[in-house]
């Protein structure tokens, strides 16, 4: 049934926005210069707020949800339904650019797409979001580049972050029954057409960095229907534990 | 790459009314590309600006606060450089 499917794919692109931004959150205050921990803390923002866009339609669309807040502090693990990629512990700074990197490029090809979509919700969200990650794209690109082309030791340390998220971003490509169908009705475009545009921004960008592509191995899947990382649960003991410990509070 | 080598960028924003950039404050970056990035990220988060423009320190030559006698002094008692002594005639309203 088509609700169904919408609802579930709001969760998909609302999870993977909170997770990511409670991820992102985390550098706030640890940040490597005080410029760039600004930046992130920023990016962390953007992804909340595009989080609470998508939960409230979702909530919406489900009917007997009371709202985004219950969606976000109130689900277990294997409600979650983000890409493994938007979980994965930040690493070093090189790491969290990679995935900001690789996310990004991705994000952007979707929400390009979402732009012209017949759900007159999902194309006002697209509109919002594809500005920050239009940004979040260029601050991560520069970066990449800036590591890539730099010192020996951040060609190395981005070189080998590349190198350990690949195997999470063959999820970013996958659809199943829920994409299936809302594509079919106009809604949103299949994942893996989305591909082609997406290795060739990772690729250019490698090049001019002067990184090589990693080698397509084993991919990680799973994320979109609840198959977590151990991560997602310390994320959520986080993110939740004041609705947990004091339900309905507000502040 | 230590924040000791990053040099250190004057920022100016022209907020949506404004018709001039305005100065408002510095940051480090290690080049103009970084710079306009991290102004945007200091310095624009609250719809501040529409315009960044930013500039090395070390490009600014400032007068010498050792001068200010001789530099601001003279014009102290010069009140006939405002152009107030002209009469207005009504018609041209508010100036």
């Amino acid at each position: 049934m088509q609700k169904d499917s919408l609802f579930n794919y709001l969760l998909r692109q609302g999870d993977n926005s909170l997770i990511l931004g409670q991820r992102i959150a985390e550098w706030c205050g640890h940040g490597p210069v005080l410029e760039e921990d600004i930046a992130l803390t920023n990016t962390a923002l953007d992804y909340i707020g595009q989080a609470t866009l998508w939960l409230e339609y979702a909530a919406k669309v489900e009917g007997s949800v009371k709202d985004a807040d219950h969606l976000a502090f109130l689900r277990d693990v294997f409600d979650f339904k983000n890409c493994i990629i938007t979980e994965t512990p930040n690493g070093d700074y090189a790491y969290t650019i990679a995935r900001q990197f690789i996310y990004s490029a991705y994000q952007v090809e979707l929400l390009n797409v979402l732009l012209n979509s017949s759900d007159e919700q999902i194309k006002g969200i697209a509109a919002k979001s594809i500005k920050e990650a239009r940004y979040h794209l260029k601050h991560s690109r520069d970066w990449v580049l800036r590591m890539g082309d730099g010192t020996e030791e951040s060609h190395n340390r981005i070189q080998k972050a590349l190198h350990d998220i690949w195997a999470y971003t063959g999820e970013l490509f996958e659809d199943d029954d829920v994409e299936i169908e809302l594509h079919a009705a106009g809604i949103i475009p299949l994942n893996q057409s989305l591909y082609a545009n997406w290795i060739e921004v990772v690729k250019d960008t490698l090049e001019e960095a002067t990184l090589e592509l990693p080698a397509s191995e084993y991919m990680q899947s799973g994320g979109r229907t609840g198959k977590h990382s151990e991560h997602l649960g310390h994320i959520l003991s986080e993110m939740q534990f004041l609705q947990r410990a004091y339900p309905g509070s507000k502040w | 790459m230590s924040k000791n080598t990053w040099p250190l960028w004057e920022v100016f924003i022209r907020s949506k009314q404004g018709l001039s950039h305005k100065h408002v404050g510095s940051l480090h970056a290690a080049d103009a590309t970084m710079a306009i990035e991290n102004a945007r990220d200091v310095y624009t988060r609250r719809m501040e600006g529409v315009s960044i423009w930013v500039v090395p320190s070390e490009a600014i030559t400032a007068s010498s606060p050792d001068e200010k006698e001789l530099l601001y002094d003279p014009a102290n008692d010069k009140v006939y450089r405002h152009p107030t002594f002209y009469e207005i005639p009504p018609e041209v309203g508010h100036m």
